[in-house]
């Protein structure tokens, strides 16, 4: 029987870098109905190749239709599911955060012990920069709050597997060499 | 939804206009998204080449689909020394899975061994991978009785005994029973959506599921699978055909024929009626175009249930109709591409009122293109499935189903094609004489009884074991 309880699942995606491929993602996220936490994409090791990380909530069945839907998109390379892999995941958050003088020697003494750092500082505020798991990046952000937050920009999950074995390229070559054959490959 | 394979090539403005809100820019790449396979916008000619080569394929290999390529002014008016490519690189897109995984088909094919109460359904991917030989032997060895998709119509003979016509809202009663009450349901390249389940929860509660399909998207969408085959439909069938052991399935074959008579007893609309009904004119084609001889091509709506319920396909890509969405006016348009594509076809047009009058100015390229398609317009005056749920479901509140039709045979003569109206069971048969003996396009408007339901009807949302069944003659007098 299919599991209905949700989880929530961290999976990575290689996209073609070509015009509107990232609107055909999300519209497949919104279309189908997808429960996206974050995304985060950017430049991968490889020319034209994008590396999407995006955090996903679901019962199995909808995990299963996130990955399988997108790997059916022609500009997505290959997808894999890190959740249960070990693996390094990152989020860097920007926090302007009220500072004035009677106060901050408390702040700077948090951005410290969360190893964060100060990247701008005003008459009344501070930039604060932080990265780290996302619960760590939460918890800081949890205590600024109290000094008053007055922006704040999250960069959402991103996430690579430990160890020496390169994930992307496998993926990619696979699939070059699986067109290539005339032989599919399920990623 | 439907699997389509279609290039669509269309025009936008120049590129220097793109974004601008030109006059007649559409953002046709963005709209089509998510109707299309793949899309393509081409800003410059050196990308086009490649584009068109990915288009037709993509379009045509793995799960077939539409692909798009918008095509800029400047662009379509540029010149370039054109060279087709002869690979593509699509590092993204593998569409060959063929061959399913050995494991998992010994699996499937213990479920099927095991089975005491097995069901086929066939759909449209059977049809793709021209695979309807081996599915009959497959139904033939182990005696397994075989439903079809909507789309799946012809992938088995509907006159063989092992066929059980094919189940969901508006299916066959006995497939319903027998879909409901099977052990081992081995279902292949069928997406079994909504409107062959019912709710999915209540879908063949009994049974273990076999699911085959080329698309990995389609294992578990709706259904909870039990044993997900991926991979083509063809290879899939050579691999399980030997490891099938040959069965007889007596006791349940012979309660789905106590079933089916029960079908045939209640529910066959034609005969009791003095009136003219459309199932009787589509018998009647069916007896003229000598037992189904030719390509049918239906619209949408409650003559399209007719259709697939009462004329018996026994030739693959017989019948041709828009199933996943379902787009009223699809029947005349697709008929030409039909009748281009088999020349050789006699071709048959069934379109209700409704959706014939969405696309009939086509009739001029009927007339330009010098097709002998033959229509059959089953007119009752209503858009009649929507009129059927305002009758069943919204106590008969008739609002904007009601019809203000043209003559139909008017309307064909004034673009020279000839035609007959007919309001008589007993000139029914003639006139599709009629039709045939006459040398290109011909137009009849069955001028059928107004009323009339489709049943059985599963209620949206309901179990296929709660069907509506057919009131017989009260069907028709309590709305008079």
């Amino acid at each position: 029987m299919t599991n209905q309880t949700h989880k929530r699942r961290t999976l990575v995606a290689w996209l073609e870098d070509k015009p509107g491929v990232l609107s055909r993602v999300t519209g497949l996220f919104s279309r189908r109905n997808f429960n996206i936490e974050s995304l985060a994409v950017g430049h991968s090791e490889q020319a034209g190749v994008s590396r999407m990380t995006f955090v996903v909530r679901g019962t199995d069945r909808e995990l299963n239709q996130v990955a399988t839907q997108l790997d059916k998109l022609i500009n997505v390379v290959g997808i894999e599911d890190v959740t249960e892999e070990p693996t390094v995941i990152r989020e860097m958050a920007l926090i302007k955060v009220n500072a004035p003088g009677n106060v901050r020697g408390e702040i700077l003494q948090l951005v410290d012990i969360f190893r964060a750092h100060v990247v701008d500082v005003s008459m009344d505020a501070v930039i604060v920069q932080i990265v780290g798991p996302e619960d760590r990046v939460d918890s800081l952000i949890r205590l600024l709050d109290n000094f008053g937050i007055l922006e704040m920009v999250r960069t959402g999950r991103v996430a690579m597997v430990r160890g020496s074995e390169s994930h992307a390229a496998e993926t990619v070559n696979e699939s070059v060499l699986a067109v290539a054959n005339g032989n599919g490959h399920l990623n | 939804m439907d699997s389509t394979p279609i290039v669509a090539i269309t025009g936008q403005v120049s590129t220097s206009l793109l974004g601008r809100d030109g006059f007649q820019e559409a953002d046709i790449r963005a709209i089509s998204m998510p109707v299309t396979k793949h899309n393509y916008l081409i800003t410059d000619i050196k990308d086009l080449p490649d584009a068109l080569k990915e288009a037709f394929y993509i379009a045509r290999t793995g799960r077939p689909g539409p692909v798009l390529v918008d095509i800029c002014k400047d662009v379509q008016q540029d010149s370039m020394m054109w060279e087709y490519p002869q690979a593509v690189h699509l590092p993204g897109y593998h569409p060959s899975v063929l061959t399913p995984d050995a494991d998992t088909v010994t699996r499937a094919a213990t479920l099927l061994n095991e089975a005491q109460r097995p069901v086929i359904i066939s759909g449209q991917g059977v049809s793709i991978a021209h695979a309807e030989a081996e599915l009959r032997q497959l139904a033939e060895k182990a005696n397994i009785p075989v439903a079809t998709s909507l789309l799946g119509v012809g992938t088995f003979p509907a006159t063989h005994p092992l066929s059980i016509s094919w189940g969901g809202m508006h299916g066959e009663a006995y497939c319903n029973y027998a879909l409901q009450e099977c052990d081992v349901l081995f279902a292949i390249g069928a997406r079994l959506d909504d409107r062959l389940t019912g709710a999915f929860s209540t879908f063949a509660p009994k049974a273990k599921i076999i699911h085959v399909d080329l698309d990995p998207a389609e294992m578990g969408k709706n259904l909870t699978i039990d044993t997900p085959v991926v991979g083509d439909a063809l290879m899939t069938l050579r691999a399980l055909l030997p490891q099938v052991e040959p069965n007889e399935h007596p006791a349940w074959l012979a309660q789905i024929n106590e079933w089916r008579d029960d079908t045939v007893d209640r529910d066959i609309l034609s005969q009791e009626t003095d009136e003219l009904v459309a199932p009787f004119v589509i018998q009647q084609l069916w007896h003229a175009t000598n037992q189904g001889d030719c390509i049918v091509v239906t619209d949408v709506g409650q003559h399209q249930m007719w259709e697939a319920q009462y004329f018996r396909h026994t030739k693959p890509r017989s019948l041709l109709t828009s199933g996943g969405l379902g787009t009223m006016g699809y029947a005349l348009p697709s008929a030409i591409g039909a009748q281009m594509g088999r020349q050789d076809e006699e071709t048959w047009v069934i379109a209700g009122d409704g959706g014939f009058q969405m696309t009939m100015s086509e009739l001029s390229t009927i007339v330009q293109e010098r097709l002998p398609i033959k229509i059959a317009i089953i007119n009752n005056g209503y858009l009649g499935m929507v009129r059927q749920w305002q009758d069943v479901f919204y106590n008969k509140r008739y609002v904007g189903t009601p019809l203000f039709n043209p003559d139909f045979v008017k309307l064909a003569e004034a673009y020279g094609i000839p035609g007959r109206a007919v309001t008589q069971k007993t000139d029914v048969y003639e006139a599709i004489r009629e039709a045939q003996a006459t040398e290109g396009p011909f137009l009849l408007d069955f001028q059928v009884e107004e009323f009339t339901n489709v049943y059985p009807m599963v209620a949206p949302g309901k179990s296929n074991a709660d069907m509506i069944r057919r009131n017989r003659a009260a069907d028709m007098e309590d709305n008079h």
